[in-house]
């Protein structure tokens, strides 16, 4: 329970959350990267969380959401998807729209 | 461990028999994949749960023996 709590904490506190491996600015992984550089290209602000850093975080993440890899992107504690959801979500100008709709850009 | 490409199709199409099923070995080493999966269960489902679909059909290989596969759904 309290990994779900601290999760919840991170996913309310910050509008935009992405879970990855690395950091925003040194990715360790190809996927996280992606999705690293479309929030940059977007120009929106976002918390990083690096899930290399904590084991429990990297496990309790994938139980959390029901998703089995990372990185996972929040946005005002909704689970967005995805590398895979995301990049095609930011192809269809629907990444944008919704960062719009919820008044981050 | 790597996972073929005919064991991914055979455990995608036991959970979803109708899938049309696209698998491309991007790097040649039976370990980075990009999948476009299309089926009528899709229809009404949001990508989450498309994708979820997916991975559940894999059951528990995706993010273990199988490390990268991009999925791209689509309905039918």
């Amino acid at each position: 329970m309290e990994i779900n709590e601290q999760i919840k904490k991170l996913i309310g506190e910050n509008d935009i959350c992405l879970f990855l491996k690395g950091t925003p600015d040194a990715p360790q992984c190809g996927f996280s990267m992606a999705v690293s550089n479309v929030l940059k290209h977007l120009n929106v602000k976002f918390k990083g969380i690096n899930i290399l850093e904590d084991e429990h975080l990297r496990k309790g993440i994938k139980e959390f959401s029901d998703w089995p890899t990372i990185p996972q992107l929040y946005v005002k504690g909704e689970f967005v998807g995805g590398c895979d959801i995301v990049k095609e979500m930011f192809e269809k100008g629907e990444l944008k729209k919704l960062f719009e709709e919820k008044k981050l850009i | 461990m790597p996972l073929p490409i005919n064991e991914i199709t055979k455990l995608i199409k036991e959970s979803i028999p109708d899938a049309s099923i696209e698998i491309k070995d991007l790097k040649g080493d039976s370990n980075h994949y990009a999948a476009t999966i299309k089926s009528k269960l899709f229809n009404n489902l949001s990508k989450i749960d498309q994708h979820k679909m997916v991975y559940k059909s894999l059951k528990g290989k995706m993010g273990n023996e199988l490390h990268a596969l991009s999925i791209t759904t689509e309905s039918k």
